[in-house]
């Protein structure tokens, strides 16, 4: 038989159709994968065989009764943000321990109902604070990715598979999963799909509800898929956006059939290229990727336009505000009274601050730390409502360039992978790492991370496309068109299954 | 430099997070970088600009309001570090 790892999400349902496999068949195959390639990766930090076996059969059941619902039997792995009934969910961080959710995540929820069965609880950065999966507390993900040098050998430095969603990216390009969820609050999904060569979808803030998904800022978190095409996230998307009563910010707006506008092309629109994204010192394959992209756009009939989002340069520091500052008051929480980690202290007070210093790691306390200070008294208006105000023209720059354009098209990254190491020296270079990413959530767009070729090195590089409010289905349809013309790119060598 | 040790013991305090001496010098520096770095926002003239409240333009939902949901002590005292007889077990309060 073949190696039903391999497959599409696409390709896995028609098998399932035609009945060339079993639910059950494809769940082991990608459970045998998963124990013998899981500990060269690391993308999983809970594999749930058996809950995975569990639903498989029962999806086999409906199958047979010719009661399949969308998803059938199709396995996906879930981010360990997602609280899963019964199931450990820590954020991969310690201040969780062992907690045991009594309720599913509302995402999560639809795609169980939708069909699909779950592998297991992937590796993210903690509280999905991190661009490169480092600070997470059961340890780095290694991306499947390897660089090739100029002798065309094979380098085995291990690669970042981006962040904070790196056991998804890690997983679906390693075929440990047909797909994946993911969380997105600075470019958490875009960026780790850019660096792994998997599409990344981040929907408008509202598609998605955020129940019993851990937060890390509210006003920007919004979930998605990773996936391994186009037509596999329009059916991950599909079935995880819902409109949610206990979401107040999630949008009672009809969810479109995302996979039957895939054919549609992009003949007549209108494509903006933002003059502010060509940042100084850009990388020669960086603005190779973006013209590539551009060529292949306008010969598929669309018309290229230079825009000016002039607000762009302040969208990291002004998210750097805003997210610190969300994130020190939802983390809390996290007390050590109710749930997850407590280390006794002196009295009340010292139990708190000793229960967070051993809890928390490193960069989710320096953040901690940076919203509590813009938060406190006589610096709010200074720091967290300037950043407010910034962010209305942000999103105003948006508002204006969808007169003259129907999408965006950016780089995803500034570089491509990078090692281990070099950039978790210097907190400052490693937020760089969402330039191009971070406007998005700041506007609370849709955006899309495809792969459009390899760097220099043989690593993924990631074209992004942004639209306009609700509108995913242009993003998806000239996702199509870049996927079509790139191709895709698949990780040349399976060195983790060999042990 | 805008961050001094003092103001980082006060921070952290007030975030109820423990910092030893030597942490203490580190995020001097480091704060103050990050907060040297987001001052760049100052060159933005936002003396006639809103601030967002929400990205997204829509309504504030509203819901009845009446009881959902109950009787469910097991489950909101299932994963605490202390409890008995679904009361939370907590260090003592108040002497």
């Amino acid at each position: 038989m073949t190696d039903l790892t391999k497959l599409t999400m696409a390709e896995a349902r028609d098998g399932l159709r035609k009945k060339s496999f079993t639910a059950l068949e494809l769940t082991d195959a990608f459970l045998a994968a998963i124990e013998k390639g899981n500990a060269s990766l690391n993308a999983y930090v809970l594999p749930t065989p058996d809950h995975a076996r569990a639903q498989a059969k029962e999806s086999d059941k409906r199958i047979a009764e010719n009661k399949a619902r969308p998803l059938e039997g199709l396995p996906v792995g879930n981010k360990d943000l997602f609280c899963t009934q019964g199931i450990r969910t820590t954020a991969c961080s310690k201040i969780l321990d062992d907690f045991k959710p009594t309720y599913e995540s509302t995402v999560g929820q639809n795609l169980w109902n939708a069909g699909a069965v779950m592998l297991g609880k992937l590796n993210n950065d903690e509280f999905a604070m991190g661009s490169s999966n480092e600070t997470s507390a059961f340890g780095n993900v290694v991306s499947p990715w390897r660089r090739t040098g100029k002798d065309g050998k094979t380098s085995t430095d291990k690669l970042v598979p981006g962040g904070s969603s790196g056991g998804s990216s890690a997983a679906v390009a390693a075929n440990l999963c047909l797909a994946a969820t993911a969380t997105d609050t600075g470019g958490s999904i875009r960026q780790p799909a850019a660096l792994t060569g998997t599409v990344g979808m981040k929907p408008t803030y509202g598609r998605c509800s955020r129940w019993g998904i851990v937060a890390f800022a509210s006003s920007l978190d919004q979930a998605g898929p990773i996936a391994k095409t186009v037509r596999d996230s329009a059916i991950m998307l599909k079935a995880m956006a819902s409109h949610d009563p206990k979401d107040t910010t999630s949008v009672d707006a009809p969810i479109p059939d995302y996979e039957a506008v895939l054919g549609r092309g992009v003949k007549g629109l209108r494509v903006g290229i933002p003059k502010e994204y060509r940042v100084d010192g850009m990388s020669a394959e960086i603005q190779k990727l973006w013209d590539d992209g551009i060529a292949w756009l306008k010969s598929a009939g669309a018309t290229i336009h230079e825009i000016s989002l002039p607000h762009t340069k302040y969208a990291l520091p002004a998210y750097y505000i805003v997210a610190p500052a969300e994130c020190s008051s939802n983390l809390a929480r996290y007390d050590g009274m109710r749930y997850g980690l407590r280390v006794n202290g002196d009295n009340l007070i010292d139990t708190y601050e000793k229960t967070r210093a051993a809890g928390f790691g490193k960069e989710v306390r320096r953040r901690i730390l940076i919203g509590t200070y813009v938060l406190s008294a006589g610096y709010y208006d200074a720091y967290y409502l300037k950043a407010q105000k910034v962010r209305t023209l942000i999103k105003k720059d948006f508002d204006d360039a969808w007169n003259k354009v129907d999408v965006v098209l950016t780089p995803t990254t500034p570089s491509p992978a990078f090692a281990f190491g070099e950039k978790s020296g210097d907190p400052l270079a490693m937020y760089l790492e969402d330039i191009f990413t971070v406007t998005v959530n700041m506007a609370g767009l849709p955006g899309m991370s495809v792969p459009g070729g390899l760097s220099a090195q043989g690593t993924p590089l990631g074209l992004q496309l942004i639209g306009k409010p609700f509108d995913e289905e242009t993003l998806f349809r000239t996702a199509q068109v870049i996927e079509d013309s790139a191709g895709r790119f698949p990780v040349p060598d399976a060195w983790w299954m060999k042990g | 430099m805008q961050v001094d040790e003092a103001t980082v013991r006060r921070i952290a305090r007030l975030a109820r997070i423990k910092v030893s001496d030597e942490e203490a010098k580190g995020l001097e520096k480091e704060l103050s970088g990050i907060l040297d770095w987001v001052k760049q926002l100052d060159e933005v003239d936002t003396s006639s600009v809103e601030p967002m409240t929400r990205v997204v333009d829509q309504k504030l939902k509203m819901r009845d309001d009446v009881v959902t949901d109950g009787d469910i002590a097991d489950q909101i005292t299932a994963n605490a570090p202390m409890s008995e007889d679904h009361f939370f077990v907590v260090p003592k309060v108040v002497e």
